[in-house]
């Protein structure tokens, strides 16, 4: 057998080497996606911004629709098979299904992304990432998107070969962590997803070439949502996991309940899919009994889900540290929380950020009725950049500041930069939310080059408070591109020039079998204020805090919608 | 036994959960129902919904309609384009064509009124917002959407584009006015 497994001194992780390197590879493409797609990032909030408006229609709509497909899509997926490979091959310490294969499926993924990116450029495709029928785009836009879209499916399908292979050759005892379960239920997801891609894609390359006569428009968004929505599903079961592994790594900390846990995730796989429905609230030609049970994921039970992890993965670090002797009133172990550790502090910002921005605006927006007020609004890139950026991306980012050292053995430079670079991505990430979404309840359009409507027959003009919001939101975004810039010279910095922490010693031996520790089966009971059976009072209290602003929010936008014209 | 780490088999499915998720569950639990049935609720006893009331047509057969609607209703012209601004009977079906890259006609309806507004497409996809009111929908070639509408106050409101249809997706602007009711003598058609 070839040397082929290490184990890293610092983390006790084992490594295959194989999987080492396509992890590498697709996190190192992931990270040059994000800083390309971040820079379109601020090219559009700047012209946005109405006093700066930096570039022309023409442009704008060509980098508009480059900022959506690199980062919604290619960044993140790229990041997500990267992830996949270590909830399996790593944290199992097996080898990896097909390593060759891997390479296949990240060449096609790097050569779709490329020919998307080539015909975004080229200027005949500024169609926006949802690349809406009737509207051509150029052949090789969606030929491009669907060679991507194979080769990450090449990715997930290693990811359940390596899964058989572990339990086959039985390299962990019991259940497969939770981690690995919830990066499981992402790729459960991900098959969804895709399909849904492959079935919506492929017929509108075929017309995009002459041989299908026409694609209707409202099949066409159906279908693509359940790829455009569901792979933003598969980064929240990414991100979630994400979050239990640095509560993991950073505390040590246990899930409160495995079973709960584990159930929240299986309500994801479940439920989660079918909310592609908010994007088709508007539309004609659904009824309305349609709407009502898709939007709300059938009465909201992977909402149920998202709230649950939110009571979750702090109450289990709330636990590690009153465990740890931060037990004092309710929120001592918050305190005494490393904050000017990227790790957690990316991490904790991802997880409140997620919660109360894209969580909160993203249910009370999907429900049928408030969603006349603001679908097409640029709410809406408000609550998903609350969503995608400050939740998934943000969270990303957290991890691979510890992975990254872990993974190419070389230590964190300039690690007090990298100490505020989940304030600056995470506020200045936030803040754009929130101005993009104040600025959306004043009727500002989503993707639109100029809200004073130049060169129309017609004036009208938004109230000076939008215009404020928006020129709000480029200043934000100024301090959101910077924090991710300082993500990207972080990391490569590390990869290029980080000290070396001595070099990898492969092992021809298998490693030891990965056990769980011997159980406890009782609960938290001792810790907590005292308080029996309530060992996280301190999240308790944030979770009711979420909730009272969620029902108020909830009912103050039914409030506003019953005031203005009545139709049916 | 972290969550990076294996729970021994089957042990933890009998692990007790605490109280504190227990109740949290339980709460949130509510809310989601509480979600869920507000939408039938408000279907029932809100004022604001859409039926869902929607049929197939071609485009061609659309834009015809439209015409005779503007043919029998037009009240008078506005901007160098001649735009026409048309005033149907109360209560009757009226009709909005979104095409690149403007809306047809102007429309111009009474207070307090409930018109069927017809809506759709000729060409790519478009969004039908009405400002300051801020209410969108989603407009598409090959679909007549049927809208029951009630203008509650008089003015002049925006019908703007927020679906991105192209280059000049920007400019593509309109107008409604909503006038008092029964001050409906008919202007000179012109």
């Amino acid at each position: 057998m070839k040397p082929e497994f290490r184990t890293c001194p610092d983390s006790g992780l084992v490594f295959h080497r194989p999987a080492e390197n396509l992890i590498k590879a697709n996190a190192i493409a992931a990270t040059v996606f994000l800083a390309v797609g971040g820079l379109l990032g601020l090219l559009v909030a700047l012209t946005r911004w109405p006093a700066v408006q930096l570039l022309n229609a023409e442009h704008f709509y060509t980098v508009l629709t480059g900022h959506g497909v690199v980062l919604l899509l290619v960044w993140i997926l790229f990041f997500e098979i990267a992830l996949l490979y270590f909830c399996s091959a790593v944290l199992l310490r097996c080898r990896l299904a097909t390593p060759r294969l891997g390479w296949v499926a990240f060449g096609l993924m790097l050569g779709g992304a490329a020919m998307t990116a080539i015909a975004i450029l080229q200027g005949g495709s500024s169609v926006m990432m949802t690349s809406y029928v009737p509207m051509p785009a150029e052949p090789h836009f969606y030929l491009g998107l669907i060679l991507f879209a194979v080769g990450a499916l090449i990715g997930v399908f290693m990811f359940f070969g390596t899964l058989v292979i572990a339990k086959d050759e039985k390299t962990y005892e019991g259940s497969i962590p939770l981690v690995t379960f919830g990066a499981l239920t992402a790729a459960i997801i991900a098959v969804f997803t895709i399909a849904c891609g492959a079935i919506i894609l492929i017929p509108t390359f075929l017309w995009s070439i002459g041989y299908i006569s026409e694609i209707d428009a409202l099949m066409y968004r159906l279908i693509w949502w359940g790829l455009g929505h569901s792979s933003q599903q598969i980064n929240v079961a990414a991100h979630v996991s994400v979050w239990y592994a640095i509560a993991a790594i950073v505390f040590g900390a246990k899930p409160m309940s495995e079973k709960v846990s584990r159930g929240a995730f299986f309500l994801y796989i479940l439920f989660i899919s079918i909310a592609s429905a908010h994007h088709l609230l508007g539309d004609p030609g659904l009824s309305t009994e349609w709407k009502i049970f898709n939007t709300s994921y059938a009465m909201y039970l992977a909402v149920l889900a998202s709230l649950v992890h939110g009571l979750t993965v702090p109450g289990s670090i709330e636990v590690a540290q009153r465990e740890k002797g931060h037990d004092k009133g309710l929120f001592e172990w918050l305190r005494k929380a490393p904050w000017g550790n990227p790790v957690f502090s990316g991490m904790f910002l991802s997880l409140v950020g997620f919660g109360f921005i894209g969580g909160i605006s993203g249910v009370v927006m999907g429900a049928e009725q408030i969603n006349f007020l603001i679908h097409n609004t640029i709410y809406v890139p408000g609550h998903f950049h609350g969503t995608v950026a400050l939740g998934t991306t943000l969270a990303f980012m957290a991890l691979s500041l510890w992975l990254v050292p872990v993974l190419f053995r070389r230590e964190l430079v300039w690690p007090r930069l990298a100490m505020w670079q989940p304030w600056l991505f995470g506020i200045g990430t936030a803040l754009q939310a929130f101005f993009m979404m104040g600025a959306g309840t004043l009727g500002v359009s989503r993707r639109h080059w100029d809200m004073a409507f130049a060169g129309s027959a017609f004036e009208w003009a938004y109230p000076g408070m939008a215009y404020t919001m928006m020129a709000l939101n480029g200043v934000s975004a100024i301090m959101a591109v910077a924090g991710g810039a300082i993500f990207v010279v972080v990391i490569v910095g590390t990869i290029l020039f980080g000290k070396k922490k001595g070099a990898a010693e492969y092992s021809a031996s298998k490693p030891a079998i990965l056990t769980g520790p011997a159980e406890s089966l009782t609960g938290h009971g001792n810790i907590g204020l005292g308080i029996k059976g309530f060992p996280a009072p301190g999240t308790f209290i944030l979770a009711m805090f979420l909730l009272v602003i969620f029902v108020v929010y909830y009912f103050i936008n039914y409030g506003y919608l019953a005031s203005v014209w009545k139709f049916s | 036994m972290t969550a990076l780490h294996p729970p021994s088999k089957k042990i933890w499915w009998n692990q007790p959960v605490d109280r504190v998720e227990i109740v949290w569950i339980g709460i949130a639990l509510v809310w989601c129902l509480i979600m869920f049935f507000f939408m039938p609720f408000w279907h029932v006893y809100g004022e604001q919904n859409y039926s869902g009331e929607a049929y197939r047509v071609q485009p061609e057969r659309f834009a015809e309609k439209v015409n005779e609607f503007v043919a029998e209703h037009t009240v008078r012209h506005e901007t160098d384009r001649q735009i026409p601004v048309v005033r149907p009977p109360a209560g009757s079906d009226i009709y909005l064509l979104a095409r690149l890259w403007d809306w047809y006609p102007i429309l111009e309806l009474e207070k307090g009124e409930t018109y069927r507004l017809h809506v759709s497409s000729t060409d790519w996809q478009h969004g039908l917002s009405i400002q300051p009111i801020n209410i969108n929908f989603q407009v598409l070639p090959g679909y007549e959407m049927v809208l029951q509408i009630t203008p509650t106050e008089t003015g002049e409101y925006a019908v703007v584009c927020n679906e991105y249809c192209g280059i000049m997706h920007h400019a593509m602007l309109s107008k409604l006015y909503v006038v008092e009711s029964g001050r409906n003598e008919r202007g000179p058609s012109t």
